[in-house]
């Protein structure tokens, strides 16, 4: 205990430090011990009560995080025994039994075992949908309460709530377990968490200056998650999706204007970059491949990375470019990956041949403006004037934002100048 | 836990009889193997099927089944797992997986 004098505003400041550092692993080891989300949170909600009480009473413990633990453990064990608990677990008796086993062991001795790696797979096993497991994670792992999701995710409150109990009952009821999965389906399970990760941070960098800050905030939630799954699997493509998102996360400010619009990379202020984003990036990179397990994050990654390394637009490494997005076309087959593809080969001087490529996935893709503006400015470089003039108009009748709209405009114009 | 997967195909798609049934033969074995397997049966076609509903004290019978969808209800099996997780995995290993859908849901219980 300490000796210096203990006021209310020490306990809380204390309080609050150990929740920033240490409640999502405490939390995670009392759900995987109770196998419950709600009756762990109301045991640490009770710990902390108690702690609040306690502390200023006799002090600071030595180990915050170890204290509300013991305690909490405390609290669910009194509340099995009283029956005190509303979807009581089936096997009460083993559950009591381990948790005494837990609270004999003496406190500052007292491991919190790190539980957030099996917690994560079962906020996101795929038998819940996939906004159900971005809530749950958000939830347990990240901490964040429902309403701050709700407006992360532009839902209503009650709306979010009913994702989460209906979530957490289905966990219940249909006996998903609170395990990392075993090795024949460790990879698969580790592709749909990294999934719902890349899916937080999406959200976070679709967020423009209008919305409320929590949705940017999403985009460091998720960064967050990739570093807590770097540090606990060894798995590559983790390492790949942590570089991916940081070095996207690098090229945030650089990729709105003062108005709120988006602009594209040819046209970023590349000073603007966070360069220990890029560096942080590049060496996770780095890592991850020397591993020999290739995978779809780490190609996008190394993209990421080439665009990062580059003083401009035109100095970019192109054909290595294309060859990585030939890669990702292996492993994820999409039309926006040829079409990525594409844009990369016309880079390389082959514009008749990107053009070719482009053709291939035109009916997949009508209507998408960035395949309309890719084909016109194909046929531009191609010296296809007519036929870019009819692109560029079409391009134009679906590009809402005015930044891109005043570029076409201005590639029109060129055009019909040379009529 | 006891789960129950229900085993929907389209019976429109013909289907190679004869390696089908060395497949459910094998799928068998494993299960009955495994401890696992409690119950199991394959249906007879849709066709075969009769709706039965009472409403205002009135028996209605009607040929054919709850609802026209485009896979049917063609079997099931009932199975004693850990968790959902290998309830899933055993309905993996279900041959009509490959080109059905297998449901997998858990047996209400109740605490009497």
């Amino acid at each position: 205990m300490t000796s210096e004098p203990i006021t209310e505003q020490s306990v809380d400041t204390y309080l609050a430090g150990i929740f920033r550092e240490d409640a999502g692993r405490v939390l995670s080891a009392l759900i995987v011990q109770l196998r419950d989300f709600d009756f762990a949170e109301d045991a640490l909600q009770d710990a902390v009560s108690a702690a609040l009480t306690a502390w200023r009473r006799d002090g600071l413990p030595v180990n915050g995080a170890a204290w509300l633990l013991t305690a909490a453990r405390r609290k669910a064990i009194d509340r099995l025994r009283r029956n005190a608990v509303r979807d009581a677990p089936r096997n009460v008796q083993a559950i009591v039994d381990e948790l005494e086993q837990s609270v004999a062991e003496p406190e500052d001795q007292q491991d919190i075992p790190d539980e957030r790696l099996r917690l994560i797979f079962t906020c996101c096993n795929p038998a819940l949908n996939q906004a159900a497991q971005i809530a749950l994670t958000l939830r347990t792992l990240c901490g964040l309460s429902t309403r701050e999701i709700a407006r992360a995710f532009l839902v209503p409150e009650p709306t979010m709530a009913q994702r989460l109990v209906r979530a957490k009952g289905k966990i219940n009821k249909a006996g998903i377990p609170y395990q990392v999965p075993e090795a024949p389906h460790l990879a698969a399970r580790l592709q749909a968490v990294l999934a719902t990760v890349y899916l937080i941070f999406n959200e976070g960098y679709a967020a423009t200056d209008g919305d409320s800050p929590i949705r940017a905030d999403l985009c460091e939630e998720a960064i967050r998650l990739g570093r807590l799954l770097v540090r606990l699997t060894p798995q590559a493509e983790a390492g790949g999706l942590l570089a991916l998102m940081l070095l996207h996360d690098s090229r945030r400010t650089a990729r709105h204007s003062a108005d709120g619009e988006m602009i594209a990379l040819d046209a970023q202020d590349r000073g603007q970059w966070d360069k220990a984003r890029i560096d942080e990036g590049t060496r996770l990179l780095r890592a991850s491949l020397g591993r020999n397990r290739p995978g779809p994050y780490q190609v996008q990654a190394a993209i990421s990375a080439l665009h990062g390394e580059a003083a401009t637009f035109a100095e970019t490494d192109w054909p290595q470019i294309a060859g990585l997005y030939a890669a990702l076309e292996q492993m994820t087959p999409s039309p926006v990956v040829t079409l990525n593809r594409a844009v990369a080969v016309s880079h390389c001087g082959s514009v008749e041949e990107a053009l070719q490529i482009l053709d291939s996935v035109t009916e997949a893709l009508a209507g998408y403006q960035p395949l309309l503006a890719a084909r016109a400015d194909f046929l531009r470089r191609l010296g296809r004037a007519a036929a870019a003039q009819t692109a560029y108009r079409a391009a134009l009748e679906l590009t809402t934002n005015a930044a891109e709209r005043g570029f076409l405009e201005k590639r029109l114009d060129t055009l019909r100048l040379r009529d | 836990m006891q789960y129950i997967a229900l085993i929907y195909k389209d019976e429109a798609i013909p289907v190679d009889m004869e390696p089908m049934m060395q497949a459910y033969g094998a799928f068998n074995q494993e299960l009955v193997a495994s401890g696992s397997f409690v119950a199991g049966d394959a249906l007879q076609p849709v066709a075969t099927s009769t709706s039965v509903r009472v409403r205002d004290g009135k028996t209605e019978v009607t040929d054919g089944p709850f609802a026209e969808t485009k896979e049917q209800l063609g079997g099931y099996y009932l199975m004693e797992c850990e968790n959902l997780d290998q309830a899933v995995e055993w309905a993996a290993k279900i041959p009509t997986a490959q080109t059905g859908t297998i449901e997998v849901r858990p047996i209400m219980t109740y605490d009497l």
